[in-house]
């Protein structure tokens, strides 16, 4: 039987006098690959923040101690000018959290990070170099829990696809569990094994071909499923 | 010179070199206005201890710490990048201070004046200034992290909130170590543009950081000579600014 990683229950998040999430329960397994969906202002990035108790909330989010958690968010507000190297960002979370020294050179062979990629200033980088950023630093501390806030926003296809085949590697071969906000409903599609749709009614969790009918995805974004069927026709 | 100047000048070195340092952090932060105003908190506890016959520091320090407590709260409340609230603060906390303060002890509150100081004075703003460099020393991965990402430092497991009130009380205690001779309008100064003028020099942090101490010490040995020999007066803010400020100007024409 697969261990359970994460048990969220009746969780409730407001903002003011709105419910940003509200009656929301799920659980999370082991080697899971879980999609959250939803609109615009569904809470999806909120419930993220929730599982790391950085917003306050209501309701029961439960990790299992085996659990340790990494975070790659939808976009860091970091001032490109800073002058700061990808390797004294990376060191100083390795230094805060006493890591052996190692594991420095272990993330940067498992992402393939070079040295010249590792003196590179965090300004000079890409879109996808900077995501790959956000990928080693949530990768440091061996995180067996992987939250990635749509990773490949405002990346052109080409990137989008290296990182997801990145997320794919991590995930089958390190066993790494991910949870996985994403507007893409083809990559949801691809790699995910558990659909959660962020509803304005109640929020639903299934097998993909399950959860993203149709109907569902009409009822989400208010269109066609035109694109699902595309999905499928692969 | 007698030693009790020595002091003074000693002194005014130390608070170059926390004067950089801090200002490096607070630029990378983009906290250059809030840290500007915060400067400006210690008129009204000045203008208190001068109406009281007391020592000014202590009537400015006493409202540059309660005022910071106060831009912190502003932040964490109402999570603004401080533009308005800020701008409240400062002219409330000028319009009080200018009111208070004797006219006689206006222009020394405000542009401050390089005075004799105790070996007891010397001694509490060097221990200040070891205090300022061992928080940036000790704090430096927290202050990279929250630099790069608040959101990432949090989960991380740093605690920004604290972390924040800890740096805007050592930015107040760097203005306060270096109020005695910059006053309260120029305090600030010598922390935000000796940074900003590295910043325009260096690529890497630890350059960076050493190239603001560096330029603030400059500018205050300079300040200081041009005040002394040139216009015989011992207001010397106004000076170290104008130093800092042409090295500023420099850096823009030699920007690499």
């Amino acid at each position: 039987m697969t261990d359970r990683l994460l048990s969220v229950q009746n969780l409730r998040v407001t903002f003011g006098n709105r419910d940003v999430l509200r009656e929301l329960n799920f659980e999370v397994f082991s080697g899971d690959c879980l999609a959250i969906i939803g609109p615009n202002g569904s809470g999806k990035t909120v419930l993220l923040k929730a599982l790391q108790h950085l917003i306050p909330y209501e309701g029961e989010i439960h990790w299992s101690q085996e659990a340790r958690v990494g975070y790659v968010p939808q976009s860091v507000a970091a001032d490109r000018q800073l002058p700061l190297r990808v390797t004294e960002l990376l060191e100083a979370k390795a230094r805060f959290l006493h890591l052996a020294d190692e594991e420095m050179e272990q993330v940067s062979s498992e992402l393939n990070l070079s040295p010249e990629f590792l003196s590179a200033c965090i300004g000079t980088l890409s879109g996808g170099q900077f995501q790959k950023v956000l990928i080693a630093f949530a990768m440091l501390g061996r995180p067996n829990v992987l939250l990635f806030d749509e990773p490949t926003a405002s990346l052109d296809e080409l990137s989008q696809e290296r990182i997801y085949e990145l997320v794919h590697e991590l995930q089958s071969q390190k066993g790494i569990t991910v949870i996985l906000v994403s507007h893409d409903l083809s990559i949801v599609y691809r790699y995910a094994n558990r659909v959660l749709c962020l509803t304005k009614g109640k929020p639903c969790i299934g097998p993909p071909n399950e959860i993203m009918t149709p109907q569902m995805l009409e009822e989400l974004y208010g269109a066609p499923s035109k694109y699902y069927r595309h999905i499928q026709e692969h | 010179m007698d030693t009790s100047h020595s002091y003074a000048i000693l002194l005014a070195a130390f608070f170059a070199i926390a004067a950089g340092l801090v200002g490096s952090v607070a630029l990378m932060k983009r906290m250059v206005l809030a840290s500007d105003v915060i400067s400006h908190l210690a008129l009204p506890g000045l203008g208190i201890a001068y109406l009281l016959k007391s020592n000014p520091l202590v009537g400015g320090g006493a409202t540059l710490f309660l005022g910071t407590l106060l831009v912190w709260q502003l932040q964490k409340k109402t999570g603004l990048a401080t533009d308005s609230s800020i701008g409240v603060v400062f002219a409330a906390s000028l319009g009080i201070g200018a009111l208070l303060t004797p006219n006689e002890d206006l222009l020394e509150a405000l542009f401050g004046n390089f005075e004799k100081l105790s070996l007891f004075g010397f001694l509490l703003g060097t221990a200040a200034v070891i205090l300022i460099v061992a928080f940036v020393v000790q704090m430096k991965d927290r202050l990279i992290l929250n630099l790069f990402s608040p959101d990432l430092a949090s989960a991380t497991g740093v605690n920004v909130a604290h972390l924040d009130l800890g740096f805007l009380l050592v930015f107040s205690l760097t203005v306060l170590v270096g109020l005695r001779f910059m006053g309260a309008l120029l305090s600030s100064a010598l922390i935000i543009i000796p940074a900003a003028t590295a910043r325009q020099l260096a690529g890497k942090m630890t350059e960076f950081v050493v190239v603001a101490c560096a330029l603030s010490l400059v500018s205050v040995a300079a300040g200081f000579l041009v005040s002394t020999l040139i216009f015989k007066t011992s207001t010397v803010g106004p000076s170290i600014v104008i130093v800092s400020v042409l090295l500023f100007a420099m850096s823009l024409i030699t920007k690499k």
